[in-house]
């Protein structure tokens, strides 16, 4: 019941491990910067970060996948929405450095190539932003909310899309998106069933 | 946010020694408190211990037919459960009810009950806060104190316990099991939380290394028709002002037996004696239900923003008795 995005970029060959020369997976590492392999929308990344760095901020300034937004840095808001292995989770409070070996889908993996996700044409048929900062993370718990199955009505869909705030109050233009998802063939075959 | 060593661990033993051997280490459960106590600065650990490939996070059946949950067990993964929604639906609905989807993915039970409190004076390194640092005086007294406890209060902290899965399993009376540099041990539930007294900096029985391995929710029939309600702001993402964690049995219109939690009005996951002991032997009906929320409350010392917690709590139970109680098939809402 993972929810499924497209991948974009190259997806790395899997190699083995040791290989790749990982150190080992009980390697104490840092303070200092220490190079750590992430892969995020199925591409392997080396990136440099010390163990303090958040996953939002390795993304976004390390990585310079910049689609993932920094709202409140404290897991109140719901900017940072990405899947970890496949569970909706927020970057703010998940550090870089414990998701190695673990698959990160963050908004750029939802499109195939141009052609968007049936959520993110949801999204744009609906009117479902205003300003656009809280989309990102809105779009990756809508499409995660899909596989969860909490989409019965629009009290449980309000209910289960709690932790994404929208300053710019689009709630029910969102919630109308989800609907046309969950009502559509395209939305069950796609939405990540 | 300060700088800090990361090291992952796979087994329970090596994890116990990783940090009961070096003052300097913290765990690393979901991260949900950690990160942003080290991003605040109010945790300042040399290294963290990551926990999240420990084999300790399973949900398992005991022969008594009570539950098992492994401390790594996530909020989402245990709310989800068929046992733990059949046996125990007060556990799944404040499991439910708090945080977020994305947090309750991250969160572990384990994690939960190590939460810290969210007093905002906490939270700010430049604030008195005897909690935080003993013997510093607490800014909450005479601060903005809206969302503090009226229940077990010192005159030292007054910070509210803010999980809500904890109100649910002290009216359970689970038990919480340790395993530590020592050996393993088991805490009852109501002895896992201290009221503040003169230590607040003082926050659970856990020694450094010590790690929650399980939570053992015992058999109790009675819970199957059990119910969560929480009372907040806004109606989801938010901590509670006030919330009752309700188990009843009854029988022939009488209550045979009465557990019951608070939360969100006390300095601990507040098992509600008073009010048990008044509904044991009552009628299943709203006047007995009114008596024992008053005689929980009459203690209540309200600070100066919050004494409307004193009735809304009352209310809260009131209203969490009666569903439990038509779900009986007394009079309940009638
Ligand atoms: C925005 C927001 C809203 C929230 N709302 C609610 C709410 O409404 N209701 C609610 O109940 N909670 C709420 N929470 C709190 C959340 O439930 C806790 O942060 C979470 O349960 C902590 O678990 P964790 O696995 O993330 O722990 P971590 O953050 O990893 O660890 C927390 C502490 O526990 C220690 N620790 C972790 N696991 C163990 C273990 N097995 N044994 C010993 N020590 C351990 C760590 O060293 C650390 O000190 C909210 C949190 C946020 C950020
Ligand atoms: S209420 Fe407790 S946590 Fe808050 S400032 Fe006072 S001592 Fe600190
Ligand atoms: S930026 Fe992560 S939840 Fe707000
Ligand atoms: S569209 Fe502006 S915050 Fe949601």
């Amino acid at each position: 019941m993972r929810p499924r995005a497209h991948q974009t970029g190259t997806v790395a060959p899997s190699i083995p491990e040791q290989a790749r020369g990982v150190r080992p997976r009980d390697a104490e590492i840092g303070p200092e910067a220490t190079d750590i392999e992430l892969t995020v929308n199925g591409t392997t990344h080396r990136v440099r970060v010390e163990p303090r760095v958040s996953l939002l901020d390795a993304l976004r300034e390390r990585l310079d996948i910049t689609g993932t937004k920094k709202g409140c840095n404290q897991g109140a808001c719901g900017a940072c929405t990405v899947w970890v292995d496949g569970r909706r989770v927020v970057s703010c409070l998940t550090l870089a450095v414990a998701c190695e070996g673990r698959e990160i889908t963050t908004v750029e993996g939802l499109a195939d190539g141009d052609r968007l996700h049936p959520m993110q044409r949801a999204f744009v048929d609906n009117d479902a932003f205003q300003c656009g900062y809280c989309t990102p993370g809105q779009l990756m718990s809508a499409v995660a909310l899909m596989a969860e199955g909490h989409t019965c009505d629009d009290a449980e869909i309000a209910e289960w899309m709690s932790g994404n705030i929208c300053r710019c109050a689009a709630y029910p233009n969102i919630r109308s998106a989800i609907r046309q998802v969950r009502d559509t063939a395209e939305g069950t075959r796609k939405g990540g069933r | 946010m300060r700088s800090f060593a990361y090291k992952r661990v796979s087994d329970v033993a090596t994890a116990i020694a990783e940090v009961g051997g070096d003052p300097g280490s913290e765990f690393l459960a979901g991260g949900t408190t950690e990160v942003d106590m080290l991003r605040i600065r109010v945790a300042r650990p040399r290294r963290v211990v990551d926990i999240n490939d420990l084999p300790i996070a399973a949900i398992e059946d005991l022969s008594d037919g009570g539950l098992r949950l492994g401390g790594l067990a996530r909020m989402s993964d245990v709310a989800a459960h068929p046992a733990v929604r059949e046996r125990y639906p007060v556990v799944s609905e404040a499991l439910e009810k708090g945080a977020s989807a994305q947090l309750r993915n991250m969160a572990t039970l384990g994690g939960n009950l190590m939460q810290k409190v969210r007093c905002s004076y906490f939270r700010d390194v430049d604030q008195a806060c005897n909690k935080r640092e003993p013997g510093s005086g607490c800014a909450a007294m005479n601060g903005f104190n809206r969302t503090h406890a009226v229940l077990g209060t010192s005159e030292h902290c007054i910070a509210t316990h803010p999980s809500d899965v904890a109100v649910a399993l002290t009216a359970l009376d689970a038990i919480v099991h340790i395993q530590g540099p020592e050996g393993a041990r088991t805490v009852a539930f109501d002895d896992f939380f201290p009221l503040p007294g003169n230590t607040p900096d003082r926050e659970h029985p856990i020694a450094h290394g010590e790690l929650i391995t399980a939570i053992e929710v015992p058999a109790n029939p009675a819970a199957r028709t059990s119910h969560y309600l929480k009372v907040r702001d806004r109606e989801s993402y938010e901590f509670a002002l006030a919330s009752a964690a309700v188990v009843l049995r009854v029988e022939r219109g009488i209550i045979a037996e009465a557990r019951i939690g608070l939360g969100g009005v006390a300095t601990k996951p507040w098992r509600a004696r008073q009010a048990e002991a008044a509904l044991t032997g009552a009628p299943a009906l709203r006047a007995a239900f009114e008596d024992a929320a008053a005689a929980e409350l009459a203690d209540a010392v309200p600070q100066g923003m919050n004494s409307f917690k004193i009735t809304l709590a009352q209310r809260t139970l009131v209203r969490a008795l009666e569903t439990v109680a038509s779900a009986h098939g007394g009079e309940g809402n009638a």
